[in-house]
């Protein structure tokens, strides 16, 4: 009994992650339309701007990482300024050739400047180990993260559904000509939502340094997992991403656990019914054009 | 003159072979002799323009995107593997069939997946399909032989009478008649009214609908054949090299792929061949350079390629093969037009 809640509580923790490193994706692929899979890069880059500055300059791990956010909401936002912005109404071979590209361009560099082994980033002794609570293994690292990922997520509902912002982003993504016809600066507001998209794709590498490992090959291992969530998720709101994120950490930390020889198949398989049954996402409106 | 004979003029000029095609393949015959001790290379580029020439049929003339043609590589490069290893069939050309089957068997089963939805749930559902097998070539070891891949396949001589040799020469010609017999096949399809209906599909699915073309029907049926051509090219890839390894399914492959056609242009068919020897030659080029970093190279051309603008690109690659047309044919009708895919 209590294996299953520890399970559990790990697979929340692994959601939350997934959450909070895809969801950034959510708008660019699901509200944008733009097919991104570069994605990854951007958290890749935020993981490890989190580890030179914890490992080699010793700065505390709660400092390293917002600036693992700035960091990669900076590359986001001149990447999207110089190059993506080119490419939102080209056809999505293209947006997939070009963002593959940039994908294999990054796992390259950061082979290159860094080598290619796993890294890890030295953890406060606040945040080893774990505890019991009623029985149930706790992990405290994965409970910072439930903790951190969890109010993020609130804050950008509130953001999304209260703020003037929130509201213009959602008129833009509705209609972008009614709403720039409404004197909305449309493309200011696409590439602020993309930089925060990278920057929280660059906290959530950060902070996945432990749990997934960190290495060059991070984009391309972690790329499938980032579209499941936004595909199986949707993209009406940020609860469709969300339910996702968790179905998929829970759905992928019991298979590994109960049907350890079924490795990925779990969440691959699961992956393609979703899409056959619902080939627009679990949860709300259609990601197509 | 009606409006229906004058598009089947128009259809059968375009299907009639122009001398540029001829000597296209003249030219490719005539490596096999010039550069012999090459054919290692050459070998690998005739079945990377047969894998391409795979995707080219569903993406060049029916519009479907794949992250994961590999899947049918894979497949096929298995089948041929274990039915070397086993001796199930040891007649490389049978094998070879069956293989493609196999990949076909496959391909048939997985189009009911890909024609439903957009775009993006077909990348996902490749993606997902190319994922699941190296998931299931991994874990069944017993078979596969895990991540060392299939060892000590030995091929038997082709139609029992030409042994492989270590220089790859019967490797090379064997690979270059599959290659031009699929070809000529793939021509045939493409021109035929099945193929001007796929186009049509492409152009706009709703409208073919509305003429009367069975939409779902056509593109299972073309999808199941670009899966057979797919395994034909991952059976070449083991009876040539005599090696099956997990990366067969990766998705670095499916990218390169994109890559090769991106490079030589969709939907005209030498677009794959052209794009095969470019993109060898570059990849060669890259990994003399920086032996460990040639990915970021091959990254770079793909993001200059998107940024210049394909179409834009096909014309200067095709700029000098239409100006020697041009010269040797004598008439302003320009041979190869790739077609946009925006």
């Amino acid at each position: 009994m209590t294996s299953i809640l520890t399970n559990l509580f790990d697979g929340v923790a692994y959601g939350m992650l997934l959450f909070v490193l895809a969801c950034g994706l959510a708008v660019t692929l699901g509200l944008m339309n733009f097919v991104n899979l570069a994605h990854g890069a951007f958290a890749m880059a935020g993981g490890y701007v989190c580890m030179v500055l914890v490992n080699r300059m010793g700065w505390p791990f709660f400092a390293a990482l917002p600036l693992a956010f700035v960091s990669s909401a900076a590359i986001g936002i001149v990447l999207e300024r110089t190059l993506y912005r080119h490419l939102y109404t080209r056809s999505h071979l293209d947006q997939v050739l070009f963002t593959i590209g940039l994908t294999f361009m990054s796992v390259a560099a950061v082979d290159y400047i860094q080598g290619s082994s796993r890294v890890f980033i030295n953890l406060p002794a606040a945040l080893q180990g774990q505890f019991d609570l009623f029985g149930v293994g706790i992990g405290r690292y994965r409970l910072m993260i439930i903790v951190i990922c969890g109010l993020l997520t609130i804050g950008l509902q509130m953001v999304l559904a209260k703020t003037r912002f929130g509201s213009r982003l959602r008129a833009a993504v509705d209609d972008p000509r009614a709403a720039s016809g409404l004197g909305i600066n449309v493309p200011q507001v696409f590439a602020f939502t993309f930089a925060f998209g990278c920057g929280l794709a660059g906290l959530g590498g950060a902070l996945s340094a432990e749990i997934l490992g960190l290495d060059p090959y991070f984009p391309l291992k972690f790329m499938i997992y980032f579209l499941i969530v936004v595909t199986v998720g949707g993209s009406s709101s940020i609860t469709g991403p969300f339910l996702a994120s968790l179905l998929l950490g829970i759905g992928d930390v019991a298979g590994k656990y109960y049907v350890p020889k079924m490795g990925p198949f779990v969440i691959y398989t699961m992956m393609i019914v979703i899409l056959i049954w619902r080939p627009n996402g679990l949860f709300g409106r259609t990601a197509a054009r | 003159m009606s409006a229906a004979s004058d598009v089947g003029y128009h259809a059968q000029r375009q299907a009639r072979w122009h001398y540029g095609e001829v000597a296209f393949w003249l030219v490719v015959l005539a490596c096999g002799f010039v550069f012999p001790s090459r054919y290692l290379i050459m070998t690998d580029i005739l079945r990377l323009a047969l894998f391409a020439m795979s995707l080219d049929l569903i993406l060049g003339y029916a519009g479907i995107v794949s992250l994961g043609h590999a899947a049918f590589f894979g497949v096929g490069a298995y089948a041929a593997g274990l039915l070397a290893l086993h001796g199930i069939v040891n007649e490389p050309v049978l094998a070879l069939v069956v293989a493609g089957l196999a990949a076909m068997v496959l391909g048939f089963a997985t189009s009911f997946l890909v024609i439903r939805g957009v775009d993006l749930t077909r990348l996902m559902v490749t993606l997902g399909i190319a994922l699941l097998l190296e998931a299931l070539a991994e874990r069944f070891s017993n078979i596969t032989g895990g991540t060392d891949g299939l060892q000590g396949i030995e091929m038997q001589p082709i139609l029992g009478a030409i042994p492989f040799d270590m220089f790859g020469k019967a490797g090379f010609f064997y690979s270059l008649t599959v290659l031009f017999l699929l070809f000529l096949f793939a021509r045939r399809v493409v021109h035929s009214p099945f193929g001007l209906s796929l186009r049509a599909i492409k152009n706009n699915p709703l409208r073919a609908a509305a003429i009367g073309i069975p939409v779902n029907r056509r593109l299972i049926a073309i999808y199941t054949l670009a899966a057979f051509y797919a395994g034909i090219a991952g059976a070449l890839f083991t009876q040539t090299t005599a090696i099956a390894s997990l990366d067969v399914f990766a998705f670095e492959r499916s990218a390169d792929l994109m890559l090769v056609l991106v490079i030589g242009g969709t939907g005209y068919l030498y677009g794959g061949l052209i794009g095969a020897v470019i993109f060898r030659m570059l990849q060669e080029l890259f990994s003399t350079i920086t032996p460990q970093y040639w990915q970021f190279w091959i990254g770079l051309v793909l993001v200059v390629i998107v940024l210049v603008g394909r179409q834009r690109l096909h014309r200067w690659v095709l700029y000098v093969p239409n100006l020697v047309i041009k010269q040797v044919a004598g008439r302003k009708a320009v041979v190869a037009v790739p077609e946009s895919d925006a």
